[in-house]
């Protein structure tokens, strides 16, 4: 067991010094001379040469990429991940700043995907290939199916300008929280459902079902004690990474709604070419991304004692 | 084949999937021949018209024809969709296959690059590159395979190490076969099931990704009569003409469930047929 831990910590470790060395290269694969695009970018008009040299000097450019790719990881050792250009603020401060309101939002969305997504998934286990089950398999794809950044103009469109019962954007109140969240829990929802309907589908051969059965306990305590406890490993490990998985759908969903989140900011920087901020966001989420997965993992390992990972694999 | 034609037929949802889909690839194929208007042609007399017999979905903030534009888009939406799948699967392959059949060293390696480019979720990565790179169509798909070809390389690893110790592969072996041809004529026919799943229901994702990064101006270029383009033109307009982002939003929607639908099904019957292979 700690042999598995150890080693699923190890690898973590090496994936996020892999990742921090590709958000690094980002730099490079700015066209031409990355600074005076960025400048150019930045001013909005041809920046002179001097210009360039000095923006080259303060930011390092002027080295080799392994001399800057060293610099950057000395830099992240100290937890210093350079200033945005734009605000001249520090990125993990930046960061930190805005990460509180996408949170938030991302944990607001999953509780709704898990309050509308268990029961529905039970049901239509339960009523296996009945109407409901079909109806759910089909609004299911359709939830999967569902750009994100649709279903947002849709709700927008519907709730804020034909209804005119909720505010289109905007942040602060339990009222400005209501469109984003549905706008995010609805993909997260189909993907639970489906998830719990095949999980109660296959406990529901089991024997010790049966017997539950058999001991003439009613239906709703075999399905809801029996059944949908023996589901939960999955299920929870589901939503922690699905949870993980929202910090890249907040990134169009926040634009559209004007949250003041992380996504909305990365993406401001990247119409601006603010490269400090793009290779410190994406870098963070990443760092994120890793270590809730790992969580998931060793939660999985520790939990369910039908799995004992022995070493590699 | 048509065996998986037959069983396909019985599902239902699967059939709409595979009807639609057929439907939507004749409309590209045929735009120029079905589009009453010219799709980029501006016509300020005709600006902002609500859906009429004229002009069935009405027109847009420069009066170009919205209908015109849906059916042009189907090009946008298949066609670099197909493409990214298609790179993206052989990029799998080539890797996937290296890995698990070269095995030692290559296969950490290369397995160890997967493992860094899935540390990034979603369309994160793929933002960043198309950002920094710059939009437009070729740096869109650029950044949407980068990041896209990990999946099938792991998938394809996977299979390959469950079947590389079967008698066939070592039959192949004993009689002299190259690596390569063994690879190509013994093991990829073989695991082609879980590949087609994969990138049917990839289709879907990353057809809304073009069309998200497209909304957000960072992949297909405006005039282009791209879906995700449009609805970023269209959502300035939202009190006065809904219809600018009804239409394009849905096609985008019909176009992801269609493959869906049909992946879904595909996965169904081929897990079955696994499963059949493996009992007897």
């Amino acid at each position: 067991m700690i042999k598995f831990i150890l080693y699923r910590l190890f690898i973590s470790l090496f994936v996020i010094v892999g990742a921090s060395i590709i958000s690094f290269a980002l730099i490079s694969i700015v066209p031409g001379n990355s600074a005076e695009s960025i400048l150019s970018a930045e001013l909005a008009n041809d920046p002179k040469l001097e210009e360039v040299r000095f923006f080259m000097e303060k930011h390092g450019l002027h080295n080799t990429f392994l001399i800057q790719l060293s610099q950057w990881l000395k830099m992240l050792l100290k937890c210093n991940l350079g200033t945005s250009l734009r605000t001249g603020e520090s990125v993990l401060i930046e960061f930190c700043s805005r990460f509180p309101a996408t949170l938030e939002l991302a944990v607001s969305s999953t509780l709704l995907a898990v309050i509308a997504a268990l029961p529905l998934g039970i049901l239509s286990a339960v009523k296996h290939n009945s109407l409901i089950d079909h109806i759910s398999r089909i609004v299911s794809l359709w939830g999967v199916s569902m750009p994100n950044f649709w279903l947002a103009l849709l709700l927008i469109w519907i709730f804020g300008v034909v209804l005119g019962l909720l505010p289109t954007y905007g942040y602060g109140e339990i009222k400005h929280l209501v469109l984003p969240a549905v706008t995010l829990g609805t993909g997260m929802s189909a993907i639970l459902m489906r998830l719990q309907r095949a999980s109660i589908l296959e406990v529901l051969n089991k024997n010790y079902i049966r017997t539950a059965r058999a001991k003439g306990l009613n239906e709703w305590s075999v399905i809801g004690k029996h059944a949908f406890k023996n589901t939960l490993i999955p299920v929870a490990t589901t939503i922690g990474t699905q949870l993980a998985h929202l910090l890249s759908g907040v990134v169009i969903v926040e634009q559209i709604f004007a949250w003041p989140g992380i996504g909305h900011f990365l993406v401001d920087s990247i119409n601006t070419k603010d490269f400090p901020v793009i290779q410190g966001f994406v870098l963070i989420i990443a760092f994120f991304y890793v270590c809730i997965n790992l969580a998931v993992d060793i939660f999985y390992a520790l939990f369910d004692p039908r799995i004992r990972y022995g070493g590699r694999n | 084949m048509i065996e998986i034609a037959d069983e396909l037929k019985k599902d239902r949802l699967a059939s709409i999937g595979a009807a639609a889909l057929f439907l939507l690839i004749l409309t590209a194929v045929l735009a120029p021949y079905i589009a009453p208007y010219d799709p980029i042609d501006l016509k300020l007399e005709d600006r902002l018209l609500s859906p009429s017999i004229k002009h069935p979905m009405g027109t847009d903030s420069v009066g170009r024809d919205v209908l015109s534009r849906i059916i042009y888009g189907t090009r946008f939406s298949l066609l670099i969709g197909a493409a990214v799948v298609i790179l993206e699967t052989l990029l799998g392959i080539i890797v996937g296959s290296a890995a698990g059949y070269l095995g030692k060293v290559v296969d950490e390696i290369l397995m160890r690059i997967v493992d860094i480019l899935m540390a990034f979720p979603g369309i994160v990565l793929s933002l960043a590159i198309v950002g920094l790179m710059g939009s437009s169509l070729l740096n869109l798909m650029i950044a949407l395979i980068s990041v896209g070809w990990v999946r099938y390389a792991r998938i394809l690893r996977g299979a390959i190490l469950s079947i590389k110790e079967e008698g066939f592969i070592e039959s192949a072996k004993a009689i002299g076969c190259s690596k390569i041809y063994i690879v190509i004529r013994h093991i990829l026919p073989n695991i082609l099931s879980p590949i087609v799943v994969l990138a049917t229901m990839n289709m879907g994702t990353i057809i809304i990704s073009i069309a998200g990064l497209s909304f957000l101006g960072l992949g297909v270029q405006p005039p282009a009569p791209e879906w995700g383009v449009m609805l970023n033109e269209g959502k300035p307009f939202m009190e006065s003409n809904p219809h600018l982002m009804l239409f394009p939003g849905l096609m985008i929607m019909i176009t992801v469930m269609s493959f869906n639908f049909l992946g879904d099904g595909l996965r169904d019957i081929l897990d079955i047929r696994m499963k059949k292979r493996v009992e007897y």
